[in-house]
């Protein structure tokens, strides 16, 4: 815990030790009590997380929950309102250029120069970040390999699909081979075939670099992400492991009923049997929750066949995102 | 400067694989040919008055620059390229000025392509040479005023359009503000006409090199080059 202690109370003006202790970046993403403004919107309210090195890490969030925003701060496009950010232990506010070096960004709206070859724009982008002159044509050749570009490099990037831009994308991402690499969204809009194997290539890079991504997916999280923080309204909900953050999820289970009868005698009926938490009736469709360590669905069928109902469908219902954060979100007012 | 290098020599080559700046260089030299020719001074002074002096031509001249510049950076916000750059390890005073000089570079070109006519005067007649280099001079300077104004335009807006109407109009509106002193009590239209694009330029077609006119136009494009550099930084903010 030291190190991180000295850093915390090293002052803005990055003064770099004669000598850095050993592992004392270990930390490699440290963002401190962020805050950003738009206006008088507030956008992201307070956030602080660590990202130890190689470690693959979720940002996950419903639409406008200043993923985005968090992100752009943490890679120096946008400057936060109050807070500070560290990649590799360099602070980001007041040595940027330095720190910007060791960031790998692929934006949501993937950034491309249609009029561009791929060769081309890799070959701009790889001088512009800092790669020598003499590495830069195998550098490209290394990364082109790395995506699976070998027969596109040549083709203008305005002719290529929405996939192989994408992989496009994350080639200029890692073309300085940074330490950190920032993905904002990268499998939205591609089709599931090519989904799967970003995944996989996210996951490949995931052994050398430190990786953000963000996402509204939650199965994409858990394919992907070690470790997870979920942020809703600019705030950080939850952060954890992926296997503790499911058991606190899945708190209980749900299934959904279509009943034939009288709502007022169906929910009636369903009363009776025992360890039902909550009944729920909205379009037509009854929702029960009960507790996951037990198994209610033969005890409600026979209830509702002994009632004189007929049953038309049962189905589980797993948690959706959005359930999650108002799970969460409620979890935190009542606390 | 080797970022400015590498930004001004990418985006010199965009113009060139782009159809923009072919037109208006098509438009540029169809317009320098027609006022070259059509001229009595070109015959009689053996002159390039004829274009470079023409009142009517040169505000033509800086509306193609608008349309020239009014991709720089507008173009930029509006693909999510603006991202690569903000992010990439490089000033933002280094994105502002590798983007001018990879547009003068291409007005160079332009420059240098009209360059047949001063040599068809040599070849069939006996010019004055100064004038000439003078008028040049003259024109480069004005164009690199107009392409930092340009510049700022387009760093202010996402769309081009919007990029290039602004910049037409400040362009003209400082253009013709010589003009407009004239109506003006003495002292106030004197301090006017020193703010106008127009009124340096006149001396340097008739072969005067006015170090007021130097100072005036390169000012003029610190300027705005300055302001371009403050817009870009501002975006950081929202």
């Amino acid at each position: 815990m030291l190190p991180v202690v000295l850093l915390a109370a090293a002052p803005r003006k990055a003064v770099r030790p004669a000598v850095r202790p050993k592992g004392w970046y270990i930390k490699m993403i440290r963002v401190e009590n962020l805050t950003k403004y738009y206006g008088k919107r507030l956008a992201v309210n307070n956030i602080s997380f660590h990202v130890k090195k190689g470690e693959i890490v979720g940002l996950l969030g419903p639409n406008a929950a200043g993923k985005t925003t968090t992100m752009r701060i943490i890679t120096g496009y946008l400057t936060p309102t109050s807070g500070d950010v560290w990649i590799a232990g360099i602070n980001m506010l007041t040595n940027s250029l330095e720190a910007r070096r060791k960031i790998g960004y692929l934006p949501e709206i993937v950034p491309l120069y249609t009029d561009m070859t791929v060769r081309s724009y890799l070959d701009f982008l790889a001088r512009l970040r800092g790669v020598p002159y003499n590495r830069v044509r195998s550098r490209i050749n290394e990364v082109v390999e790395i995506c699976h570009l070998e027969e596109y490099v040549d083709v203008l990037i305005g002719k290529l699909s929405k996939g192989y831009r994408q992989r496009v994308g994350v080639a200029q991402a890692i073309i300085h081979n940074p330490d950190v690499l920032i993905l904002d969204e990268p499998t939205v809009g591609i089709d599931p075939i090519q989904v799967a194997g970003t995944r996989q290539l996210i996951k490949d890079l995931g052994k050398e670099h430190t990786i953000i991504l963000s996402t509204h997916i939650l199965p994409e999280v858990s394919a992907i992400c070690e470790r997870v923080i979920i942020i809703n309204e600019g705030k950080i909900v939850a952060q954890d492991y992926i296997g503790n953050l499911s058991t606190l999820i899945a708190g209980s289970n749900r299934v959904r009923l279509e009943i034939k009868g009288p709502v007022d005698k169906v929910t009636e009926c369903l009363r009776t049997i025992k360890g039902i938490t909550r009944i729920n009736y909205e379009d037509s469709h009854y929702i029960l929750e009960y507790p996951a360590n037990i198994d209610l669905r033969s005890k409600i069928t026979e209830a509702i066949m002994q009632g004189g109902f007929t049953l038309l469908g049962l189905e589980t219902v797993t948690l959706s995102l959005e359930d999650i954060f108002l799970k969460l979100t409620r979890e935190e007012e009542t606390r | 400067m080797k970022n400015i290098f590498i930004i001004a020599s990418k985006e010199f080559r965009s113009y060139l694989s782009s159809p923009m700046a072919y037109i208006i260089t098509a438009i540029f030299l169809v317009g320098t040919g027609f006022f070259f020719s059509f001229s009595d001074l070109t015959y009689s002074e053996t002159s390039l008055r004829g274009f470079l002096g023409n009142p009517f031509y040169i505000p033509i001249i800086l509306l193609l620059i608008a349309v020239l510049t009014m991709r720089l950076l507008a173009e930029e916000r509006k693909m999510g390229t603006i991202e690569l750059l903000l992010t990439a390890p490089v000033r933002d005073s280094e994105i502002i000025m590798g983007k001018f000089f990879g547009v003068l570079g291409v007005i160079a070109l332009m420059l240098i392509l009209t360059f047949y006519y001063p040599l068809i005067l040599t070849i069939f007649g006996d010019p004055d040479i100064g004038p000439m280099i003078s008028g040049y001079l003259g024109l480069f300077l004005l164009s690199a005023s107009c392409l930092a104004i340009g510049l700022f335009s387009s760093s202010l807006t996402s769309n081009q359009i919007v990029a290039a109407v602004l910049a037409g109009g400040i362009l003209l509106g400082l253009w013709y503000l010589g003009s407009a002193s004239s109506y003006l009590p003495k002292t106030v239209g004197d301090v006017i006409n020193y703010f106008s694009l127009s009124n340096y330029f006149p001396s340097f077609v008739t072969g005067v090199i006015d170090t007021r006119g130097i100072i005036y136009y390169i000012s003029v494009t610190a300027l705005f080059l300055f302001l371009a550099m403050r817009s870009l930084e501002n975006s950081r903010w929202n």
